[in-house]
């Protein structure tokens, strides 16, 4: 058997709380592997500890409880190695120009002069931001911003990429040509990809399995299997199976937000 | 009493107990050249306080102070207002006010003593001068910042212009204008010390010159100490004030 | 030039012509003030003889020497300081009243502890400034957005490369502000040092003229300092304004 490129084994996170209660339970227990190369997507309500996951598996934040692992080696919030990460809210650096922000990635690794400038003119375009080097972020749409935080994580050719939300701030339309083009990039890099989503079309069109998760704390109450083929885009919403696959996730779903929306409409809402 | 309440006093507690200390290791250091330890200078301040020309000096500084303040409050409030309701001024005056605000005005004692003399007047036109500018800036700001849709709702409500003012624009405004009084509050006080440092035969801050000039240490303690816990107890106050206006308005 | 900088232009000159007029009418006596042209007049003569040209150097480097150190240790302060909440908490309430108090008062402390040369009036300059820069610099590493320090952090940067690359230059409008207040506070720490105790400088040299009713060197000496404080204030404001720009604010 292959070992998993990511695995996590009995997971839980629990925030300590500032006035020294019980704490706040996020997530877990969780166990799951990814497969080297797989297209992975999260759906749950929101609140339900998604960004913790991920935040989890990069080295941002360690375990309360279990492990993590990635390429073999535990991960005990230090940040490893061949890791990218594309945050959910916008995180350029609005001082520096779109071509500095993509080499600011590359700060950390030894390669030649040449080598980056080479990297970055590929980035640039791949992600259609030829003509905007020189711009600043303040300057581009949203979605071109967002562009500029993906570059910046292809940049460094990390062998996972963790992706949150990173449509989250553009239209339908948008989302599903920008889907196009990450799945473009999946086939392109060969890495293994991680999407948190709350759009569950946009999880069935784009990965090979789906997890679903329940209300926080967040656990995975189903895995759905896509079986689509690797060379697919976003014609893929009309097959028939699409259908069946987001009415099997929204099943699963369906419970769980409505206890969502139960929470919040009592309480204040969450942060997602 | 809330527990931010009790966090700030112990905040407050910490920091006098750590200033007291460093006072007192810096003595240990220094020596009596050009310090007394805190139990002395509190001690001298204590005798210092029984005396009656140190009530003439404060009974003059307050006033000074008073009518400086009053002053920069009234002309601030005036300036702020104005330029906030009138776009065009606000932009061709407002860089001027910046750039104004940013002299060192120190420099300009001379002219206030040539153009006032000695005495009262100088050191209220010195108080007044430090502190009118950040009053009106931060009132301009205040009033720039109100939103839009609380005229708006003010117009629906048939409002006149005095009701206008009364009962929104200035409740409105009110949390920032407070910052401003805050601050101006803060350097009128220093701009009436400075005058009287520089341009007056009265009040603490030519006391605090005499003794600097005397190489008197004792009192130059003393007189800071006091002036150190005036400035400090008021400020306070006035930061308890303000916070407590913009959380709640 | 944009309609509002004529304008602006138009309020200047209208300001000097009236001083003009004042003075030219005897409104303003010879002795409190000389009409604009002379003091311009006079400033010339002052800069081409060269006369001053030792007190201007000693003034404005001091100046220069209190604002870098002022600038450098506010930031490193600043940025320790945003890591230790609470010891940051517990000097707040320093940072609020800290300029209300009369920096001047430890000049003769410092004196004793820095010997009689240019030190003292260095330190309260730095004294007067680092401050601001202290709270105008912690004032931007606050707002800076959580995602870009995670951003930081999934790059493996250190502590001190975070600072230098992501926290600060997201804060450097901030810092900007600060580093306008020190310019003047350094300015205004050094000459009046100047003014209380010393032997040469713009301070010296305007209270020296000021005591002997030689305005034909005191006003352009005071021109000169409220122009070069003014300049650099108007330079790193253009600066800041670049800054937000580019940022889209
Ligand atoms: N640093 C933190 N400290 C305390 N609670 C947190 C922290 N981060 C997230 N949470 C809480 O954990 C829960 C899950 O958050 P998150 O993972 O951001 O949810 P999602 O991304 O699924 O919307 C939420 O209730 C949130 O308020
Ligand atoms: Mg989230």
């Amino acid at each position: 058997m292959s070992q998993a490129h990511v695995s996590l084994r009995g997971v839980t996170k629990v925030f300590p709380s500032s006035s020294g209660g019980q704490g706040l339970h996020a997530l877990g227990p969780i166990d799951l592997d990814l497969q080297q190369g797989e297209f992975f997507a999260v759906v749950g309500p929101s609140g339900c500890g998604k960004s913790t996951l991920l935040e989890l598996i990069a080295g941002l934040t360690s375990a309360t409880e279990g492990t993590v692992e990635f390429e073999g080696r535990r991960i005990e919030g230090d940040i490893p190695d061949g890791i990218g990460v594309v945050f959910q809210e916008d995180a350029c650096f609005p001082w520096l120009s779109v071509e500095d922000n993509i080499a600011f990635g590359l700060r950390k690794i030894a390669v030649a002069h040449e080598e980056k400038r080479r990297r970055i003119g590929g980035v640039l375009d791949l992600m259609g931001l030829g003509d905007f080097a020189r711009s600043y972020p303040a300057q581009l749409s949203g979605g071109m911003r967002q562009r500029v935080c993906i570059a910046r994580t292809l940049v460094i050719e990390p062998r996972l990429i963790l992706l949150d939300e990173p449509f989250g701030a553009l239209d339908q339309q948008t989302r599903l040509l920008m889907g196009d083009e990450v799945l473009k990039l999946w086939r392109q890099t060969g890495a293994t990809v991680f999407l948190i989503t709350h759009a569950l079309d946009e999880a069935a069109m784009l990965a090979d399995r789906i997890a679903v998760m329940s209300a926080r704390p967040g656990q995975l109450i189903d895995v759905v299997e896509t079986h689509w083929p690797a060379e697919r885009d976003s014609h893929i919403v009309e097959r028939l199976e699409f259908g069946a696959v987001t009415a099997r996730l929204w099943k699963s779903l369906r419970e769980e937000s409505l206890k969502t929306m139960a929470k919040t409409s009592r309480g204040p809402a969450d942060r997602t | 009493m809330s527990s931010a309440a009790m966090k700030s006093a112990r905040n407050a507690l910490v920091l006098i107990a750590g200033l007291l200390a460093a006072w007192q290791a810096l003595y240990w250091f220094v020596g009596d050249a050009a310090l007394r330890p805190p139990l002395v200078t509190v001690q001298y301040t204590a005798r210092l306080m029984t005396t009656d020309a140190f009530w003439m000096h404060l009974s003059e500084t307050l006033q000074a102070f008073a009518v400086a303040l009053s002053i920069a409050v009234a002309a601030g409030l005036v300036i702020g207002f104005g330029l906030g309701f009138h776009k065009l001024s606000a932009q061709v005056f407002e860089p001027m006010l910046v750039a104004v605000y940013s002299i060192p005005k120190i420099t300009l004692y001379p002219i206030l003593l040539l153009a006032f003399g000695l005495g009262m007047p100088a050191k209220i036109a010195f108080g007044a001068i430090h502190g009118i500018i950040p009053v009106a800036l931060f009132t301009l700001n205040a009033v720039r910042n109100i939103k839009p849709i609380l005229v708006k709702t003010g117009r629906v409500h048939g409002l006149g212009p005095f009701e206008m003012i009364r009962s929104i624009l200035f409740p409105a405004a009110l949390p920032e204008i407070f910052t401003g009084f805050r601050v101006g509050f803060a350097l009128t006080l220093i701009g009436t010390l400075l005058g009287e440092m520089f341009a007056a035969q009265r009040g603490l801050g030519y006391l605090l010159m005499t003794a600097i000039g005397l190489h008197n240490v004792e009192l130059i303690m003393a007189v800071t100490l006091l002036l150190v816990v005036f400035a400090a107890t008021v400020s306070a106050g006035l930061l308890a004030i303000d916070r407590w206006l913009h959380r709640h308005i | 030039m944009s309609r509002i900088a004529v304008y602006r232009v138009l309020v200047i000159a209208a300001a000097v012509l009236l001083l003009e007029l004042l003075c030219y009418v005897g409104v303003i006596d010879r002795i409190t003030m000389q009409p604009p042209h002379r003091i311009l007049r006079d400033l010339a003569l002052i800069l081409i003889s060269g006369k001053q040209n030792a007190a201007i150097l000693k003034t404005l480097s001091n100046a220069s020497i209190a604002f870098g150190l002022a600038l450098f240790v506010g930031v490193a302060t600043a940025v320790v300081l945003h890591g230790y909440r609470a010891l940051r908490e517990t000097l707040d309430p320093l940072f609020a009243t800290y300029y209300a108090i009369p920096v001047f008062a430890f000049y003769p402390l410092l004196i004793v502890l820095l010997g009689l040369g240019d030190a003292p009036q260095i330190g309260i300059g730095f004294m007067l400034g680092v401050v601001a820069v202290i709270v105008n610099t912690l004032n931007g590493l606050d707002r800076v957005p959580r995602v870009l320090r995670k951003t930081a952090r999934i790059q493996r940067l250190g502590t001190i490369e975070t600072a230098l690359t992501v926290t600060l230059p997201y804060a450097a409008p901030y810092v900007l502000t600060g580093a306008k207040f020190a310019v003047a506070y350094s300015l205004i720490g050094i000459i009046g040092a100047e003014f209380i105790m010393s032997r040469g400088g713009m301070g010296y040299e305007i209270s020296f003229a000021y005591n002997n009713f030689d305005n034909a060197t005191m006003y352009p000496l005071i021109v000169l300092i409220l122009v070069v404080s003014i300049s650099i204030n108007t330079g790193l404001s253009r600066w800041e304004k670049l800054l937000l720009a580019r940022r889209g604010q």
